[in-house]
């Protein structure tokens, strides 16, 4: 036969079609309904926040690897994912330069220093917004009236800005569709949900982090409140859903192993309801799930997995 | 996954059995055969044969005084050639006996072993040269020679072939399912088991409504003889898979089957065992399914072992594309060779050619830990923080986190999104640890 040299390597010869770009467009179809929710709640700031992040997002992304001199990672789609989830995370009225510079910081400093796509080890678009509201906290807690579109850049209470559930002047239903004053992505609690509904049918994420995360608030205001409608406002206000389906469910920050995910998630919604209860800031999703990234490699080590046919741990223990 | 598998993970691979409805086609004897002295796990044979030697059909040309070892014989009868030095699919050497065919194919003189006994039946087995046809080449005799043999309680006959595009095991179901049940009844006499289970996987209807019609005239309440059907869901037919799931039990890490009461046979060897009780012809073919992108008439061929592969891919029609990737067994879990002079083994099943477009290698990327791998892992093996360790040379890690377990199915691998090598990491992780353990 012809030269017959061939093609030597490893098994399996045969991939699954699929990869990180195919996912991470997953994610950002799923954060559609949120997008038109939120252009349409907010208008025109709205889609120059998501413009100015998702740009200042690539740009950073581009240019570190340029200048570190690294493979082009642009095309994984990963950093449109952050932009877009940061830009959920900001007021509409926030200073443009401002949403620019969170997205300088979620990629350069969050993600490009520790090695890029797989290496960070908090949620990059959650670092760009706590930067944020640490530097700018009078820009940063200015809300917008959805209802008045914008015009007016009047400073609105969040849901969870009010003194107790009992004098909100929204009720549910409000909350569930999300005509609020709130962070753009994260006001409309049915879109959002409907993004989680299809990255978990494209399997895309387990359900576990977003079930036992919301699962935890749900109960523990429950417990503390002995309320089950201030239990459902408390899941529905803030960012709870946007955090525990797109942001506390980053594969990169989360634990792989199942009972680490479990172990996560009941953390995300503890300290959540900590902060919420009795923390200085009205809302702490942001930083229960930081914290919880920082966690997760200590998750990862106490929740290993026994090997197939292993009955205890009586070798290493 | 059905919601009661016993067994976690797994991955949907792809089926391809485009050649199931071929039935198999014999090939005449080809110019010359290479006979690999190590055809099975352990050391390999010792030449029996010199140069000028004439040989028969059957006749012994190499053997082994060794436990874990089996005869090889004379697949076409010749003239021995040469005595010569072969690279194996795995890069080692081997010696192998080449013999020039004079094409007549004279068959020694065999006679049907005289078996009464589990000592007999033990030297019938290991002299019909048989061992796991399946892929592991592990030598019969020795698998139906258990330490605990009064505690196996149950024979497990694998059919699941669940390595996508394979398809011989389901053309021995279907061509010689007589064989199969005769196979069955001797062991099951001789090991005194009091339940078989025919394990088969739910694609192949046929096979499966075959054999349960021929299990039933033999299937007792004090020998019960079970056919199976398993979900179509790769890896079924790995060993501590199909243990999981025929009867629940669990092989622990660095176990054997024979430890939860079970022996676990190929199918194919099974169909050979009883042709060879009732000939004494041992094993000296092998269905092969010849199929890939490159191969213009995909179908089963009976090969003489040691046959070149370029001939058997000759004799099936040839190729229709450049060859880019040639594979010895399946896609999952095969070997890809450098080159078409390789002989075939007793081991094989299967010689996939793919052309360029099916034969590219996907670029890794960094793992974005997305945790597919771990779902997909029959082992229930973390295989990321497996490859930090590899990466780090953590030889302690690799052990805590019982790499040693990894059979390299493949599962990870195949459902990778950054395509990154894992089970190539893992091997790498394996060898480490067999390192280390050597050294100290």
């Amino acid at each position: 036969m012809e030269d017959n040299r061939f093609l030597v390597s490893s098994s399996p010869h045969l991939r699954e079609d699929t990869s990180t770009r195919m996912i991470m467009l997953d994610v950002i179809i799923a954060l559609i309904p949120a997008l038109v929710a939120s252009i349409w709640l907010f208008g025109w700031q709205a889609v120059a926040v998501i413009v100015v992040c998702v740009g200042s997002c690539v740009a950073s992304e581009y240019l570190s690897r340029l200048i570190l001199k690294r493979p082009q990672t642009v095309g994984d789609l990963s950093c449109i994912v952050t932009g877009l989830l940061l830009a959920f995370n900001l007021p509409a009225s926030i200073p443009l330069w401002e949403a620019a510079l969170g997205g300088v910081v979620a990629i350069v400093v969050a993600k490009q220093m520790f090695g890029g796509i797989g290496h960070n080890f908090v949620n990059p678009a959650l670092i760009g917004r706590i930067v944020l509201l640490m530097s700018f906290p009078g820009d940063m807690n200015t809300w917008l009236n959805p209802v008045g579109r914008g015009l007016d850049a009047i400073s609105s209470a969040t849901p969870l800005a009010v003194q107790s559930v009992a004098e909100s002047p929204y009720d549910l239903g409000t909350l569930f569709f999300g005509a609020h004053a709130g962070s753009l992505g994260e006001t409309c609690a049915g879109a959002l949900i409907i993004g989680g509904i299809y990255l978990v049918i494209r399997r895309v994420i387990k359900p576990t982090i977003p079930l036992v995360y919301i699962g935890t608030v749900f109960v523990l205001t429950w417990l503390i409140t002995g309320q089950v409608y201030d239990a459902t406002y408390h899941i529905l206000a803030g960012g709870l859903m946007l955090g525990a389906i797109f942001m506390a469910t980053d594969y990169t920050t989360s634990p792989i192993t199942p009972w680490g995910k479990v172990i996560y998630a009941l953390g995300c919604g503890l300290l959540t309801v900590l902060i919420r209860q009795w923390g200085s800031l009205p809302e702490g999703v942001s930083f229960a799930i930081v914290i919880m990234n920082i966690l997760t490699p200590l998750i990862e080590r106490v929740t290993h997995s026994r090997p197939f046919g292993q009955k205890r741990r009586e070798r290493h223990a | 996954m059905s919601l009661f598998a016993a067994v976690r993970g797994g991955v949907h691979a792809p089926h391809r059995k485009n050649t199931a409805e071929c039935e198999s086609v014999i090939m005449p004897p080809p110019a010359k055969v290479i006979l690999s002295m190590s055809q099975h796990i352990g050391p390999p044979c010792k030449p029996t044969v010199a140069v000028g030697d004439a040989v028969c059909v059957g006749q012994i040309v190499g053997d082994s005084d060794q436990l874990f070892s089996a005869p090889i014989h004379a697949s076409v009868s010749g003239t021995v050639s040469a005595i010569t030095e072969i690279t194996m699919p795995n890069g080692s050497k081997a010696q192998a006996v080449v013999i020039d065919s004079d094409g007549a194919m004279t068959p020694y003189p065999v006679e049907p072993p005289v078996v009464e006994n589990h000592a007999q039946f033990l030297a019938a087995v290991r002299a019909s040269g048989l061992v796991g046809l399946g892929g592991a080449g592990f030598p019969t005799h020795v698998k139906l020679n258990p330490k605990n043999l009064t505690a196996i309680d149950t024979l497990i006959i694998n059919a699941a072939e669940c390595e996508p595009y394979i398809t011989a095991d389901y053309r021995e179901c279907v061509e010689n399912s007589w064989d199969v049940l005769s196979g069955v009844q001797t062991i099951m006499e001789f090991l005194d088991t009091t339940r078989v289970i025919i394990a088969i996987e739910s694609n192949k209807p046929e096979a499966i409504r075959i054999l349960s019609e021929i299990a039933k005239t033999v299937d007792t309440a004090e020998r019960q003889v079970i056919v199976k059907s398993l979900p179509a869901r790769y890896p079924q037919g790995a060993e501590k898979v199909l243990i999981a799931q025929t009867t629940g039990r669990q092989v622990p890490p660095g176990k054997l089957p024979a430890d939860v009461g079970c022996v676990v046979m190929n199918v194919t060897s099974i169909a050979m065992l009883s042709r060879f009780l009732k000939t004494g012809m041992p094993l000296i073919t092998k269905r092969l399914t010849i199929d890939g992108s490159a191969i213009a008439n995909p179908q089963n061929v009976i090969v003489p072992l040691g046959t070149p592969i370029c001939d058997v891919i000759e004799f099936t029609g040839g190729l229709k594309a450049p060859v880019k990737k040639l594979l010895m067994g399946g896609p999952m879990m095969g070997t890809a060779l450098a080159d078409m002079s390789l002989p075939v083994l007793k081991q094989n099943n299967a010689i996939l050619a793919f052309a360029e477009e099916d034969a590219v290698l996907p670029e890794a990327s960094p793992c974005i830990r997305c945790g597919k791998c771990v779902s997909a892992c029959p082992m229930k093996l973390t295989p990321p923080t497996l490859a930090i360790a590899v990466q780090l040379e953590d030889v302690d890690a690799l052990q805590k986190r019982d790499v040693m377990t990894c059979m390299e199915c493949g599962c990870c691998a195949f459902s990778c999104p950054a395509k990154r090598p894992l089970v190539q990491i893992l091997r790498q992780g394996k060898d480490l640890v067999r390192a280390a353990s050597k050294k100290s």
